[in-house]
C-alpha cells in the first residue's frame, strides 16, 4: 500500500499523532514508492525508532523490530537451530533404535526445528508485507552490516540445510543509527537517506500538543521554548524530543501551569540524562535560560 | 521534463564533481521519482532529489548550497564560479591530502626531495651510532639524526593487544558449542567423547590519539608527528587528534600521508590544518571539546589513548581534572606521554600534570627512541582486561 501524494501521507502520520515535517514525509513516501529501505539517522530520541512504528500503524500492518547491538550474529538477527531440542530428538530415535544418519539429519534440520529470528520472520511474513525496523544499526559490528547489505539487495535468505527462502513481497523496511559510528558507504546507497534533525520550537510545539493533549498550551508552549534554548547550550548528551515529552507528562502530573525556575531545578533530571551537563545547568544557568525562553514566548504570541 | 532530465543529470555530475557519493543508478531512481511527486513544489523536489542522492549527514550541508546554486533560475555562466568556491570549501571541510601538494607545501626543500631513507641503510649503521641515537633526546637531533631516527620508527610495530567482542567462534574455549554438538550427534556418534567448545572472538584494540602541538611541545613536534604517522601506519584502528588551545582531527591528512609515503613534509601541510600550532595550550578545553564532538564517534570499544603533553596547562586545572576522569572511563587504558619525564630532574609538579595524574593510568616517558620503544613493548603486551581502577570523583 502507498500513498498517491505526499500530503496524504502526511495527513496519515499526523492522524497517528507523529508530526512529520515536509522532508521526512518526502522521504517516506519514496521509500514506500520505489520499494526501497529508508535509512534515519539523527541524534537520539528526535523519534527515528517512532517513524517505523507509526508506519506500521498508518500501513495496518505488522512491526518487526530488530534491535541491533554489539555481537549480534546470524544466530540472533536471522535464524538458529533449536538444539535443545535436536538433541532430545536424536535420543528419542536411538532410544528406538530407529537412528538412520540420512533420515536423521533431513529431520533434525526441518522446519520444526528452525527458531525464526527477526529478519527471517520479515521474509517469512504471510500477508501484506510487515515494516521491518533494524534499530541502531551503528551498534552492530561490521560484519553484520556487510551480511545485511546482502539481504536488503535480495530480500532472500539462504540456510544451508533447508535452502533459499525468497520474500513474496518484499518488507517495508526502517533502519536507524546515532551515527555512533559511520556506516558503510555501500549499505547506505541501498537505501534512501534522511537525517531528522532536532525540530523547531513551533514543531516541537506541535509534536506536544499532538502527544500531550492534557497540557496546558501556557505549558506546552514554555516548554517547547526552553527546550530549543537549552539545546543551544554545549551538553555532552542535548535533550531529545522523546524527553521533552516526559518532562510535558512530569508537568503535567505535578500539576503545574507555568514553568518557574524552582520546578525547573527540580525535574532538571528528566531532560539532561548526563550528571556532567546536569550540574553545569542547574541553578544560575538554567534560570537564564528560562529567561530567555519565557521572554522569547510572550514576543511570538505578542 | 524534458529539459528537466539533461539538468538532472548535469546536477549528478555537478555533485559527483564535488566529491559527493553518487551513483548512475542513483539518478534513475530519481527519474522514477518525479513522476511520483508534484515537481512544481521547489521543496517536494529538493527533498525527493536529497533523499535519493545524499547518504552522508555530512554531505547536507553542501548538497544544500549546490542545490541553491544549481537550480535557480537561469542566469548564463554565473553559478560557475559559485560552485568553484563551493570545491574550495568541501576541500577545508575534508582534506585531501595529495603527493603533489605535499611537496608543494613542504618547509624545506631538502626535507620534501629526500626520499625516506630504506631499512637496509639502517642495517648499516654501527650498533654504537644507533645506541647514542636511542638515548639522544629528540628536542637535540639534527636534521640527518632526524631523518635517520624517522627511518628506525618506521619500523615499529604497534599493536595495543586485542579486545572481545561479543561474537562467538567455534572451536577452542570452554562454552559448550550446541551447533556442533548437534551436528555431531545427529551423525550418529555414540556418546559424546569430547565436547566442542566455542569462545568470543578477539579483535584489534583501537588506539586514540591525542597530541599537544603547543608553544612549549615545538622542539619535539616534529618527532611526534613521526611517531603518529608510525602508529597509524602500522595500525588500521587508529583516531588522531592534535590541540593547543582548539581541537583538530588529524585522521585523515595522516592516513593521505600514509598513502603518499611521505611524511616529512607533512608538518608544514598538518600546521595549515591546526591553527593555532604553537600557540599556548588548555588540555581541559581540548578535552571537552573531544567528548562533545568527537569520542561517541570514535572512541567506542575500548580504545586505547595515548595523551601526549608536557602538562603546561593554561586553562582551569578543575576543568582538566573532570575531563580527563571522563576520558579515563571511556577508554580502555589512557596513557600519558610525557617528553619531559626523560629528564631525570623532573617532577610532575605542574597544576595540569597534578590535576590530570590521578586519571592516568600509566605515565610515561617519550623524549627518545628508546622510550619509544619501552611505548611500543608496553603497547603490545597490554593485557585484555582493563586495569582496575579506584573509583575517583574529579
Amino acid at each position: 500500500m502507498t500513498f498517491p501524494t505526499i500530503d496524504a501521507l502526511q495527513g496519515a502520520l499526523s492522524g497517528r499523532r507523529y508530526i512529520a515535517d515536509r522532508g521526512l514525509a518526502t522521504s517516506i513516501f519514496l521509500a514506500l514508492a520505489l520499494r526501497r529501505p529508508l535509512l534515519l539517522e539523527g541524534e537520539a530520541g528526535v523519534g527515528k525508532t517512532e517513524v517505523a512504528k507509526v508506519l506500521a500503524a498508518v500501513l495496518e500492518t505488522d512491526l518487526i523490530r530488530l534491535q541491533c547491538y554489539e555481537g549480534l550474529d546470524v544466530a540472533h538477527a536471522v535464524y538458529e537451530w533449536n538444539y535443545p531440542r535436536q538433541l532430545l530428538e536424536i535420543r528419542l530415535l536411538q532410544a528406538e533404535g530407529a537412528l538412520d544418519r540420512r533420515a536423521a539429519e533431513r529431520e533434525l534440520f526441518s522446519r520444526e526445528f528452525l527458531i525464526r529470528r527477526p529478519l527471517l520472520a520479515a521474509l517469512e511474513h504471510g500477508g501484506p508485507p510487515p515494516v521491518l525496523l533494524i534499530d541502531e544499526l551503528d551498534r552492530a559490528d561490521e560484519e553484520f552490516e556487510g551480511y545485511l547489505l546482502e539481504l536488503l539487495s535480495d530480500f532472500q535468505i539462504t540456510i544451508p540445510e533447508l535452502g533459499t527462502i525468497q520474500a513474496a513481497e518484499p518488507p517495508i523496511v526502517v533502519l536507524t543509527s546515532n551515527r555512533t559510528r559511520e556506516l558503510h558507504d555501500a549499505l547506505k546507497r541501498r537505501c534512501l537517506f534522511h537525517w531528522i534533525d532536532y525540530p523547531d520550537p513551533a514543531k516541537e510545539l506541535e509534536i506536544l500538543r499532538a502527544k500531550a493533549p492534557e497540557a496546558p498550551q501556557r505549558l506546552a508552549e514554555q516548554v517547547a521554548a526552553f527546550v530549543a534554548e537549552l539545546r543551544r547550550a554545549e551538553l555532552y548528551k542535548k535533550t531529545g524530543v522523546s524527553e521533552s515529552l516526559d518532562w510535558i507528562a512530569a508537568l503535567v502530573a505535578l500539576d503545574r501551569q507555568e514553568l518557574d525556575a524552582e520546578t525547573v531545578d527540580e525535574t532538571l533530571g528528566l531532560i539532561l540524562k548526563n550528571q556532567e551537563d546536569v550540574e553545569a545547568i542547574r541553578g544560575e544557568r538554567a534560570r537564564g535560560i528560562l529567561h530567555r525562553a519565557l521572554a522569547g514566548g510572550a514576543h511570538s504570541a505578542g | 521534463m524534458s529539459r528537466l532530465l539533461p539538468n538532472l543529470v548535469r546536477f549528478g555530475r555537478l555533485l559527483h564533481d564535488l566529491g559527493l557519493d553518487i551513483q548512475a543508478g542513483r539518478m534513475l531512481d530519481v527519474a522514477r521519482a518525479l513522476p511520483l511527486i508534484d515537481i512544481g513544489r521547489r521543496q517536494d523536489f529538493y527533498y525527493t532529489l536529497r533523499t535519493l542522492l545524499i547518504h552522508r549527514a555530512d554531505d547536507l550541508a553542501l548538497f544544500d548550497q549546490a542545490f541553491r546554486a544549481f537550480w535557480r533560475p537561469p542566469r548564463g555562466e554565473r553559478t560557475r564560479r559559485d560552485l568553484r568556491a563551493l570545491g574550495e570549501q568541501r576541500r577545508y571541510g575534508r582534506p585531501r591530502v595529495e603527493q603533489e601538494s605535499l611537496r608543494a607545501d613542504a618547509e624545506s626543500p631538502e626535507a620534501a626531495s629526500a626520499p625516506a631513507p630504506s631499512p637496509e641503510k639502517v642495517e648499516l649503521r654501527t650498533y654504537s651510532g644507533r645506541e647514542s641515537l636511542r638515548q639522544k633526546d629528540f628536542g637535540k637531533l639534527t636534521a640527518e639524526e632526524l631523518e635517520q631516527a624517522r627511518a628506525l620508527l618506521a619500523q615499529f610495530r604497534w599493536e595495543p593487544g586485542f579486545r572481545r567482542t561479543l561474537r562467538w567462534r567455534g572451536g577452542g574455549g570452554r562454552r559448550p558449542d550446541l551447533r556442533q554438538i548437534v551436528r555431531d550427534a545427529s551423525r550418529g556418534a555414540p556418546e559424546t567423547l569430547a565436547l566442542p567448545g566455542r569462545e568470543r572472538r578477539r579483535k584489534p584494540r583501537p588506539i586514540v590519539l591525542l597530541c599537544d602541538v603547543s608553544g612549549s611541545m615545538e622542539r619535539y613536534s616534529r618527532m611526534l608527528l613521526q611517531l603518529m604517522v608510525s602508529i597509524t601506519e602500522g595500525f588500521q584502528r587508529v583516531e588522531a587528534f592534535v590541540f593547543a588551545t582548539r581541537l583538530t582531527r588529524i585522521t585523515l591528512p595522516l592516513r593521505a600521508a600514509r598513502r603518499a609515503r611521505a611524511a616529512s613534509p607533512f608538518a608544514g601541510r598538518l600546521a595549515a590544518l591546526a591553527p593555532d600550532w604553537s600557540g599556548g595550550t588548555r588540555i581541559g578545553e581540548a578535552l571537552r571539546a573531544f567528548h562533545l564532538h568527537w569520542a561517541r564517534r570514535v572512541s567506542s570499544r575500548g580504545p586505547v589513548v595515548l595523551l601526549i603533553s608536557d602538562g603546561w596547562d593554561r586553562g582551569d586545572p578543575a576543568a582538566l581534572s573532570r575531563e580527563m576522569a571522563r576520558l579515563q572511563r571511556g577508554c580502555h587504558r589512557l596513557i600519558w606521554l610525557n617528553p619531559l619525564l626523560g629528564s631525570p630532574e623532573y617532577q610532575p609538579l605542574t597544576r595540569g600534570m597534578q590535576a590530570a595524574l590521578p586519571f592516568v593510568d600509566d605515565f610515561l616517558p617519550v623524549h627518545n627512541l628508546a622510550s619509544l620503544e619501552d611505548l611500543a613493548q608496553r603497547l603490545n603486551s597490554l593485557p585484555d582486561r582493563r586495569r582496575s581502577r579506584r573509583a575517583r570523583t574529579p
